[in-house]
This record gives C-alpha cells, structure tokens and sequence, in this order.
C-alpha cells in the first residue's frame, strides 16, 4: 500500500518532469512541425488515396463518396491483354537489366582495382561516373543522335560494311538489348563506388601473403577480394531484387514510342498512359498498388531466404 | 659480402618463385601479370571512350550545319563551325525563361530542404526529446510506403496546386532519407556548444542556426547537392503538375524536343520520307537540340570536377551510423 502511492508519486514526478521537458523544449517541436507537416500531407494523406483502388472512382464524388467495388478493378486489370504484356515486359526487363547490370560494377572495381591511384586511374573514374549525374531526357536526346540512321555513328558502322543503316529505336528486336546496355552505361562507374570503397577497406597484408604463396593477379581478385566483397555484394542484390518491379521508368519513357511497346511497356509506363493521360485512375492506383505490395513482399521474401544460407542480410 | 646476397637470392629462387619476387621487391611481376594489366588498361581506355564519344559527338552536333547534321559518320570534326544554334538558343526567349526557372528551381529547392531537414534533424538528434522515437518511426514509414503516382497527383490536383511552381518544391522537401542521415551526423557532435549556448541564455532556434548549423555544414553541403542534382534534373512532375510555358524548366524543353522528333519519325514511318521538311528552317533541328542538350548538361559538368568528392563522401555518411 505504502510502496504504491510511492510509485505513483515517482510516476506523477516523472510525468510533470516530462512535461517541463517538453515545455522548456517547445521550439524544438515548432521547428519540427514543417517537416511532419509536409510528410503527413505529401506521403501519408496519399497512402489513404490508395483505397481508390477498391473503388469506382468519381471524380465528383471524390475519393470518400465514390462507390466500392471491392477487387473488381484489379480483375479487369489481371484480365486486360495490355496488363499481361506490361507485366511481362517489366519482369523480362528487369532481369535482364539484373543479370547484365548487376554485375557490371564489380566487374569494373575489380579492372580499376588492378592499377596503383595514378591521376589517369581518377580520371577514368570520374569519367565513368558522370552519366550517373545526367537525366534521362539528356541522354534519350543524345542516344537518338548516335543510334540515327541519317547521322549516328552506329548507322554510319553499318554503311561501312556495305549495308543500310536501319532504324534501330524503332525495331522490336533490339530495343531491349538497347535499353539494357544503356542503362548498364549509364550506371556502371556510380555502382562501382561503392565497391571500390569496400575493396580498399580489405587488409593489404592478405595480398602480401596471396602473393608469397604464388597468388596471381587473378587468383587474388577471386580467392580476395570477391569474397570480402560478398557482404556489400548482398545487401545490394537484395535491395536490387526488390526493386524487380521497377524496369526504369524514365529510360523507357523518354525513349520507347508506338512502334515498340509490345517489348517495351512496362507497369510505370502504363500507369502513366491510363491513370495521367487517359484518367482512369482506379485501374492505375490498382496497378501501382500491385507494384508497392510485390516491392515489399520481394524484399522480405529475399532477405529470408538469404538469411538462411548466409550470415548477411540486411535485417 | 654481395656474392652472399646474390647466392642467397638464387637458393630462395630455388626454393620457389613467388618467394624471389618477394625477395627482389613487390614491382617484378610475370609476363601473365603485365599482360593481364595490359589488357585491363586497354578495357579502361575503350570504355572511357564509349563515355567520351556520346559528348563529343553532341558538341560537333550542335555546330553543324544541315550538310554536317544530315550525313552519316564519326563527326570528330565538323566539316565547317556554324554558330547559328547557339544563337538561337541564347537568343529565344522560351530557353532563357526556362533557363532562369531551371536555376531558380535548384537553388531555391537545394535551400529549403537544407533548412527543412536541418530543422527536424536538430531536434531528433537529442536523445532527451520526448516523443522522439515515435516521430522517428513516422518519418521512417514514409521511406517504405507512398501511395503512388495517382493518388499524390490527386492530392495536389484537389488542393488546387496544379500548374503553380511550388508543387515542384512541397512534395520533396521533407525526405525522410536525408532527415535521418542529418539526424545521425548530428548525434555525432558534441553537445558542450549548444549547453554553453543555453546557459550563455541562447534558446533553441538560435542554437539551431548559430551553432549547430556551422557544425552541421559538411552534411548539409551533400543534402544542398543531392537536392540540387534532384531539381536539375526533374522533369516528371513538371510534365504531370504544370502546364504554362512561362514556368517550362530546361529538361522539359529537351523533352518536348525528344517528343517531336518522335513523332516526327512515328510519320516517317507511317507515311514514307518527309522529304524537304528539315531543309525549310535555316538552322538543323539536330543541332539545335544539341545545343540545348549541352547548355543543360554545362553546368554539371562544369562544376562536376569540384563537387565530385561531395557526391562520394556523401554515399557513406548515410552508412555511417544505423
């Protein structure tokens, strides 16, 4: 009896002693509040829009008095040939874009890794890294130049080996291969960084002893470096594996056309075309919300399974 | 004396030949070494060629006249400099409008979200905050879910932001990624400033701007230049929000440039060879996009060099502390 008005004399001392905090610490939260403000209006009033997705969206009725329809959305959607196109199209993208571009970056760290810092080593990196840092429509722009039958260099290739130039965006056969090597262009020297970082944080003295037991430049990259390497190597194939449903909205965007999206449509693109162009916005909420829900399941899916086999993992 | 060193060397040689490497020092290396670097150089050297051509081709492009622009070939060197894209570009009136607007983009949203993040950062890094841990995991749930592409437009479509340049700024003010990777820096410093500042009768805000502000700097120049390259580069919400030519940004002018050149070929296509169409205007479309292409990128590039260790430092302040 004694011991409990002690405790609930601690706990209201502890309570005014938290309110004085927060008094005295009042500015604090006043220079929180637009920050908190912007995310609640910006992020979280947007994730309660997605119940259109379930519903038969009037625009005058807005988002609350539009009528339910339960899944029937996501039924027309499933059902609809354009969607299984788009569906296939993204996930046939984005392996390729896994299989070629993942290991691209280390591949290069490893080619940089060979040679001692000089100015020309800095060089090429920096110049490997600059496309990184250039937009899209930038680089749709100049891609269009290069690849142009009447004056890109790859038209003028084929002329001198005594053919015509073709039309290469256009063509259904190789504008896959196109987006994929591009985009691996692009994006190869910035996912080196950070293989180079973890490269030089590796003890140097372990080459010393690769290289008195006969290690070659070779061995020492695979039996060394790669598997230090495999911790960073993970996290980011998860993290990369997640993102399966993101084929790279603002490649394709700024350089597919008509011609080409039986293989080039993806989700995003076709959530653009119905939901902004054709204002359909139920079915591309539907989609979108398809999207984020693989996204998160992926990421949990992979990590546990990698969990299993490893140590790593990003949780 | 030497005689014993050179007899030593050979016994170890005899012993085996990784080990004369070691003795005779770490440069001597096999044949299948040198040809191994030899080889990687060579790689290096072609790839930083595919990186250089696309840019070099693209200054070329913008000099060139139609004989240049329409003819198939390297262009190294264009055949005669013609000027006349660059003064059409420095002289229209869109470009220059847009030019201000792409600049006054960037450096105004590199400057709010320094200040927006710096000022919800601050208060979280006090570990006697109450409340603290609940405003961190709601910060932290806005980095894993967003209602997408629709439901934000319709957000903004209803509070009436359509076609007014702040909603190319509201929206990505407060990133919940740069918030924590201020906050985490911010926990690194020392707090003996700020009590000196309380006790000196200083409140919260003026600590927030006088003192951990100067501290904070390295952090906020990479959140300034990760927004910065952000709003350079944006052109989506533009070609979604907005409408009016007196707002256009630079991006969005090459994208309506890639867009007509497109269509353009979508009736090539459909409709055979548009003939004299081009040779009607004085100046190559080609070139024209060229030039804009390169005033659009000149300013990354230009300053590029100075910035890059910036942009490598900041890869890993994010991974500095969980």
């Amino acid at each position: 009896m004694r011991a409990s008005t002690v405790d609930i004399q601690i706990r209201d001392n502890l309570r005014r002693e938290r309110w004085s905090r927060v008094r005295r610490m009042r500015l604090l939260y006043l220079s929180m509040l637009p920050a908190l403000l912007l995310l609640f209006v910006f992020n979280y009033v947007p994730i309660y829009g997605i119940v259109i997705a379930f519903k038969n969206f009037q625009a005058s009725r807005g988002i609350l008095g539009s009528p339910w329809n339960n899944f029937e959305n996501f039924e027309v959607l499933f059902g609809s040939f354009q969607f299984q196109r788009v569906m296939r199209n993204t996930v046939i993208i984005s392996v390729q874009r896994i299989v070629f571009g993942f290991p691209a970056p280390i591949l290069l760290a490893l080619i940089i890794n060979e040679f001692a810092n000089s100015w020309w080593k800095k060089g090429i990196q920096s110049i490997t890294y600059l496309p990184h840092f250039i937009s899209w429509v930038v680089m749709a722009g100049i891609l269009v130049e290069i690849l142009s039958p009447q004056r890109g260099i790859i038209g003028y290739l084929y002329t001198v080996l005594g053919q015509d130039a073709p039309l290469l965006l256009t063509n259904r056969s190789v504008f896959r291969p196109i987006l994929i090597a591009t985009d691996v262009w692009k994006e190869v020297g910035w996912g080196s960084v950070i293989y180079l970082a973890a490269i030089s944080s590796i003890d140097p003295t372990m080459y010393d002893v690769a290289r008195i037991d006969g290690a070659g430049r070779v061995r020492q990259a695979t039996a060394i470096t790669l598997p230090s390497l495999l911790p960073v190597i993970t996290i980011l194939f998860i993290l990369r594996l997640s993102g399966i449903l993101n084929a790279g909205f603002d490649q394709i965007f700024n350089l597919y056309n008509e011609l080409v999206y039986e293989v080039a449509d993806i989700i995003d693109t076709y959530m653009y075309r119905v939901g902004i162009l054709s204002q359909e916005f139920e079915f591309a909420t539907a989609a979108g919300l398809f999207k984020n829900v693989v996204g998160v399941a992926l990421i949990v899916l992979v990590n546990a399974v990698i969990r299993r086999f490893s140590d790593h993992g990003i949780w | 004396m030497a005689k014993q060193m050179i007899d030593q060397g050979l016994v170890e040689a005899d012993i085996s030949g990784a080990r004369v490497r070691r003795v005779f020092g770490h440069q001597r290396q096999t044949a299948g070494e040198v040809a191994f670097k030899a080889a990687a150089a060579v790689v290096l050297f072609l790839l930083a060629l595919t990186f250089l051509y696309p840019f070099w081709f693209t200054i070329i492009l913008s000099f060139s006249g139609f004989n240049d622009a329409l003819t198939l070939g390297l262009h190294i060197w264009p055949s005669e400099w013609n000027l006349e894209a660059y003064e059409f570009v420095f002289t229209e009136n869109v470009i220059a409008v847009a030019y201000f607007n792409s600049i006054f983009r960037t450096a105004v949203g590199g400057a709010l979200t320094v200040v927006v993040t710096l000022m919800v950062a601050y208060p979280l890094s006090k570990k006697n905050l109450p409340g603290r841990t609940g405003i961190t995991i709601y910060i932290l749930i806005t980095m894993f879910f967003s209602g997408g592409l629709i439901p934000t437009y319709l957000l903004i479509r209803s509070l009436g932001l359509l076609d007014r340049f702040i909603v190319l700024f509201l929206p990505v003010l407060a990133i919940g990624f740069y918030i924590l990777i201020v906050r985490n820096f911010l926990m690194t410093v020392d707090i003996a400033y700020e009590e000196s500042a309380l006790i000196d009768g200083a409140n919260y805000l003026e600590i927030l701007f006088r003192v951990i502000m100067p501290l904070a700097k390295p952090v906020l120049a990479v959140i300034f230049l990760w927004a910065a390259v952000f709003h350079w580069n944006a052109w989506f919400d533009w070609l979604i929000y907005m409408k009016s030519n007196s707002k256009i940004v630079l991006q969005m002018i090459l994208r309506r440039l890639l867009i007509k050149e497109r269509e353009l070929l979508e009736q090539v296509i459909e409709f055979g060879d548009p003939g004299d169409f081009t040779n009607q205007q004085r100046l190559p479309p080609e070139a024209l996009k060229a030039a804009t292409t390169l005033i659009t990128i000149g300013p990354i590039i230009l300053l590029y060099p100075f910035l890059q260790r910036y942009f490598i430092k900041g890869i890993f302040v994010g991974s500095l502390k969980g």
